[in-house]
């Protein structure tokens, strides 16, 4: 990518992940670029094992090294290239310029500390503040996220699974962040509660102004939350454009099968149309275009060679080589 | 968590008698007559009666059991042994400090050494660090205690002449002991502390801590080690018999006047009042230790504590 996208907020360019386990080389994420505005949210979005996680983990560097490693790209946040810092510089962006929000609220507390003690840790971090201060602050960020302050001293076992999402919310706002990275927050939580966890985080996003990733599978919470969205398929970008350019001008055949496995109300079917097959094997993707094997369209050309990132309207990308047949589907 | 350490106490108790009870039957069917014993081949059957009559061994198994803790646990008072006038309670008080020195230090080497080496060896796990403390870890667990003692006692009196062989002169005589028995353990302990720690590396709340910009060894000491301690602890008790048992080849080694030696030596004479008595004495510190880990246990990990409290709440509710 060019010198102006450094200029962005954040600024993915080309990032390449690998994992290393008994000496095979599991290809996650195979350059991924994208960006994001101050204050916008982008989606991405992907079946389990596309390298969703693993994007967003390369942002906060805290990827097991070794086995996972970062072989290439660059991840700029105004300006700076986060993985050409020291890991002591990097400390002073985990928690306060970039937060994370994980998968499963049930794991992601420390079982041993008082929730309460986990938020002031980052605040106290964070701010050269005294420890009653942070607790303090604490106390104040578990009430904005719907806690009665008295559950301060509680520990995480005490606390059901929207309940500790909320504190894991409550921990990545602590600090105001510019940036959050929100990786399925909700995919672990039963519906009614996720409807109410997804407005808390889009509430408070909007009340802190936070940039954010969406990490999801699922589109209605696409719909709801995000500007942008990336469609990842085999740690690749398939296509990348604003929610409309998605929703209503899809292009790619597998955002169209994605799409096509959406149970719609209106429409009486018995079976929901699936995508065929398997997502590939990341230690041996296929050649040419990661998709073709289960794509309806591929022709003999998307086996073969790099297929090119094509700017199919403004704004608006898609990796494919026959973008006008998934439009017609 | 008070109420729940004096219902600890007090669930001791019925331990306590239990080993007793079952120590003192075990003993009464082991084939061959005390009196005899004591006597020698020579007495006459009129001796051996009078003997009997003498140490109550005529009486009811189960008569002899109430009287012998009757007068353990009201009085203190195991009796003598079958060969000495010296009563057994004042042969154990004067022993039994010996070998807790030696158990105790034992087991403070153990936690000092055995745990850092496996909290250093996963968190560099795979690396050149790890290797090695799981090398010294297997070497440990490989060699017996008294092997490691009499190489001690090898290099350390004989060819250097820094420490005495045996004895109990000076604290000086206490250090190969201590090291003797410790190295088995501090090779479990390590590989014990390395898993754990390793496991709890790799739970997500460590990722959340990590991604909150908490410093590395901090992430560590504060987010790893009271939950990877929390097994190890549990193991400690255990560590703590296993040490307990070795003391008495490594008093034995080092002609340490403690309990190892007491029991080993009322074992070859076949000093059953001896044998009771010190096995009485052992369950009891046992009994004590496994109390003092279990309320460490709870004290460190906030998910057992709730479970003495809610059990308190809900005796209080029936009431």
């Amino acid at each position: 990518m060019n010198e102006k996208n450094r200029g962005q907020f954040l600024s993915v360019e080309d990032l390449v992940v690998e994992y290393t386990s008994d000496g095979e080389v599991v290809h996650a994420v195979n350059g991924v670029s994208f960006h994001l505005e101050k204050g916008k949210t982008i989606g991405l979005v992907g079946e389990t094992g596309a390298g969703k996680t693993t994007i967003a983990k390369s942002i906060m560097r805290i990827l097991q090294e070794p086995p996972a490693r970062i072989a290439g790209g660059s991840i700029w946040l105004e300006g700076t290239d986060l993985l050409k810092l020291t890991n002591k510089e990097m400390y002073e962006v985990r928690g306060k310029k970039v937060s994370m929000i994980f998968q499963d609220p049930m794991t992601s507390l420390n079982p041993v500390h008082k929730v309460g003690d986990q938020i002031a840790e980052v605040i106290q971090i964070h701010n050269n503040i005294s420890k009653k201060e942070a607790e303090k602050r604490a106390i104040e960020m578990l009430e904005r996220v719907g806690i009665p302050a008295e559950r301060y001293i509680e520990y995480p076992h005490q606390f059901s699974g929207g309940m500790k999402q909320r504190v894991v919310i409550a921990m990545a706002l602590a600090c105001n962040p510019e940036l959050l990275l929100a990786d399925e927050p909700t995919s672990a939580l039963d519906v009614t509660i996720q409807a109410e966890v997804l407005a808390m985080i889009k509430k408070l996003r909007d009340e802190f102004d936070t940039a954010m990733i969406m990490i999801t599978h699922d589109l209605g919470i696409v719909a709801q939350v995000c500007d942008d969205v990336a469609i990842v398929y085999a740690g690749e970008i398939v296509e990348y454009g604003s929610k409309e350019d998605i929703y209503l001008h899809r292009m790619h055949p597998y955002t169209v099968g994605l799409f096509g496995a959406i149970p719609q109300l209106d429409v009486h079917v018995n079976r929901l149309a699936a995508i065929k097959g398997l997502p590939p094997d990341p230690t041996a993707l296929p050649e040419g275009c990661h998709f073709h094997p289960r794509c309806p369209f591929a022709t003999e050309e998307c086996r073969h060679g790099e297929i090119p990132n094509q700017e199919v309207r403004p704004g608006h990308f898609c990796k494919c080589l026959h973008p006008e047949e998934g439009r017609s589907l | 968590m008070i109420k729940y350490t004096i219902k600890r106490i007090l669930l001791m108790i019925p331990v306590i008698l239990g080993v007793t009870a079952l120590i003192f039957i075990l003993l009464s069917l082991v084939p061959g007559d005390p009196a005899r014993l004591i006597l020698g081949n020579e007495a006459t059957v009129e001796m051996v009666a009078a003997k009997r009559e003498e140490l109550g061994l005529n009486d009811n198994l189960i008569v002899r059991l109430f009287r012998y803790i009757k007068d353990v646990f009201l009085h203190f008072d195991f009796g003598t042994g079958y060969y000495s006038t010296t009563p057994i309670a004042s042969e154990i008080i004067e022993r039994l400090p010996r070998t807790m020195t030696i158990a105790f230090f034992g087991i403070l080497v153990t936690i000092a050494i055995g745990i850092p080496l496996g909290v250093l060896a996963a968190v560099h796990q795979n690396g050149i660090i790890d290797r090695i403390c799981m090398l010294i870890s297997m070497v440990g667990v490989a060699v017996p205690e008294f092997c490691v003692a009499m190489i001690l006692v090898t290099i350390f009196s004989s060819r250097l002449g820094l420490l005495p062989s045996h004895g109990i002169s000076s604290w000086v005589c206490y250090i190969m002991p201590v090291m003797a028995t410790s190295l088995a353990s501090v090779a479990g302990l390590a590989r014990n502390a390395r898993n754990s720690t390793l496991e709890a590396i790799r739970s997500d709340y460590v990722t959340t801590a990590r991604s909150k910009g908490v410093k590395e060894w901090k992430v560590i000491v504060h987010h790893v080690l009271p939950n990877s301690m929390i097994p190890v602890i549990n193991s400690l008790a255990g560590t703590f018999a296993t040490s307990m048992g070795g003391t008495i080849i490594i008093e034995n080694v080092f002609s340490i006047p403690g309990m190892g030696q007491y029991i080993v030596t009322a074992i070859n004479n076949r000093d059953y009042n001896i044998i009771q008595g010190s096995v009485i004495v052992l369950a009891i510190i046992f009994s004590i230790i496994m109390l003092i880990v279990d309320l460490l246990y709870a004290q460190i990990d906030p998910r057992i504590k709730a479970q003495y409290l809610s059990a308190g709440k809900r005796r209080k509710k029936v009431q």
